[in-house]
C-alpha cells in the first residue's frame, strides 16, 4: 500500500485504533547530519508489527517496530536514537553517516 | 497520544485548520493547539516560528525538551484571471509545493486545455471564492485587469484572512482601483495589504518572468519573520 504523505498514515492510524487494534506511532523529532527522512516523519504499527510509512530509508524500522510492540504492550512512551556511533551500529544504525532519534508513543483511548 | 487528539489532527487537516501538538518527551505529556490556543501558550513564540518555517521540531524551555508537531494546512494560491502569467503561475507553485487554483468567469479563457491539471473554475468570483474559501494560507491574485472581475474577488479577499493579496497593474490603474475600493468602504490599512504593482522587483518582461515574480513575492511574505508574525496572529 502507498499512501502519499505522513498525513495519510495518522488517518490510518486512527482507522487502526477505531478497528480495535493496539497502535504506536513513531515521530521522527531529531535529526543530525544527513538522516534519510525529516522530522515529523510518521511510521505508524499495530500490535501484529503490521506496519505503514517510515522514518529511515529502511535502515532502522525492524527496531522500531519491535520497540513498538512493547509499547503497545505496556503504554510507556520511549524515545529512541539511532546512529552510526558504534559497532553495533550496521545492525541498526544508519549507513548515511547521521543521526536519529524517534519518538514511540501508544495512542491511548 | 490520546485517541482524542489523533482524531483531532486528522479532522483540523481535512478542515484545513491549522493545529499544533506538544509533547513533553520525559514522559508524554501533551496538549493539543488550536491556533487560538496557540496565543496563550507558553510555547508561543516557538510555535509561530515553526509555523513559519512549516517544519515540527524540539525546543527547550527551562530544561525540559519539547517536540512540536505543525500541521499547516496546504498552501493554496487562488488566481482570479486565466490568463498568460496565470498558466506560467501554474507550473512555477507545483514546484513550489502550491495547489494553484485559477477563477475565471471567461469561459473562452478558463478552458482546461489552457491549464491542463490545474482547477479551473469558471465562474465569478463572488460565486466561485466562497466555495474555495480564503483562510490564512491562501494567497490570493487578481490578473484579469479588469475590474468588473477584479474588484469583487479583492473586496472579499480583503475581508479574508488569506496571507497574500497581489493585483496586476500600473501605479495608475492602481491609484483608480484603490478610489473604487474606499468608495466601498475599506480603510487605508486594509487597502494596505494589496501588493500592488504586483511582483517583487525583478524588472520582468515576460509572462514568465511577471509570473517568477509574483511566486517569489508570495514566498517572501510567507516566509519573512515578521510578516509570519502577522500570519500567524490573523488566523485561519
Amino acid at each position: 500500500m502507498t499512501l502519499s504523505s505522513d498525513d495519510d498514515i495518522l488517518s490510518e492510524a486512527e482507522k487502526w485504533h477505531q478497528a480495535g487494534r493496539g497502535v504506536a506511532i513513531a515521530t521522527v523529532v531529531e535529526t543530525w547530519g544527513s538522516a534519510p527522512r525529516p522530522v515529523g516523519s510518521h511510521l505508524v504499527i499495530d500490535e501484529e508489527g503490521h506496519f505503514l510509512g517510515s522514518v529511515s530509508g529502511g535502515c532502522v524500522e525492524g527496531t522500531v517496530v519491535t520497540e513498538a510492540l512493547d509499547v503497545i504492550a505496556d503504554g510507556k512512551p520511549r524515545l529512541l536514537e539511532f546512529g552510526v556511533a558504534d559497532e553495533t551500529a550496521w545492525q541498526v544504525g544508519l549507513s548515511c553517516g547521521g543521526k536519529i532519534a524517534v519518538y514511540v508513543e501508544k495512542v491511548l483511548s | 497520544m490520546k485517541a482524542d487528539y489523533l482524531a483531532r489532527l486528522n479532522q483540523s487537516r481535512a478542515e484545513r485548520q491549522p493545529c499544533a501538538l506538544v509533547t513533553r518527551l520525559k514522559d508524554g505529556t501533551q496538549r493539543f493547539l488550536t491556533l487560538a490556543d496557540m496565543d496563550r501558550d507558553p510555547l508561543h513564540v516557538e510555535l509561530v516560528q515553526a509555523f513559519r518555517l512549516n517544519k515540527s521540531t524540539v525546543v527547550e524551555r527551562e530544561g525540559e525538551k519539547y517536540f512540536i508537531t505543525i500541521q499547516a494546512p496546504p498552501l493554496r494560491i487562488i488566481v482570479l484571471g486565466a490568463v498568460h502569467v496565470s498558466q506560467s503561475m501554474a507550473g512555477m507553485a507545483r514546484l513550489l509545493g502550491y495547489d494553484l487554483m485559477v477563477v475565471d468567469p471567461r469561459t473562452a479563457f478558463a478552458s482546461e486545455t489552457r491549464f491542463p491539471d490545474t482547477r479551473v473554475v469558471a465562474e465569478w468570483p463572488d460565486q466561485a471564492l466562497p466555495a474555495l474559501g480564503l483562510d490564512a494560507f491562501t494567497a490570493f491574485v487578481a490578473l484579469t485587469h479588469d475590474p468588473k472581475i477584479d474588484d469583487p474577488g479583492l473586496e472579499l479577499a480583503l475581508k479574508s484572512p488569506c496571507f497574500y493579496i497581489g493585483a496586476l497593474g500600473s501605479r495608475k490603474t492602481h491609484a483608480r482601483r484603490i478610489e473604487r475600493l474606499q468608495k466601498a468602504g475599506f480603510a487605508e490599512a486594509d487597502l494596505a495589504r494589496i501588493h500592488a504593482p504586483i511582483g517583487l522587483n525583478i524588472g520582468g518582461v515576460s509572462p514568465a518572468e511577471i509570473a517568477l515574480s509574483i511566486m517569489a513575492e508570495i514566498t517572501a511574505t510567507l516566509r519573512l519573520p515578521a510578516k509570519a508574525e502577522r500570519l500567524a496572529q490573523q488566523g485561519g
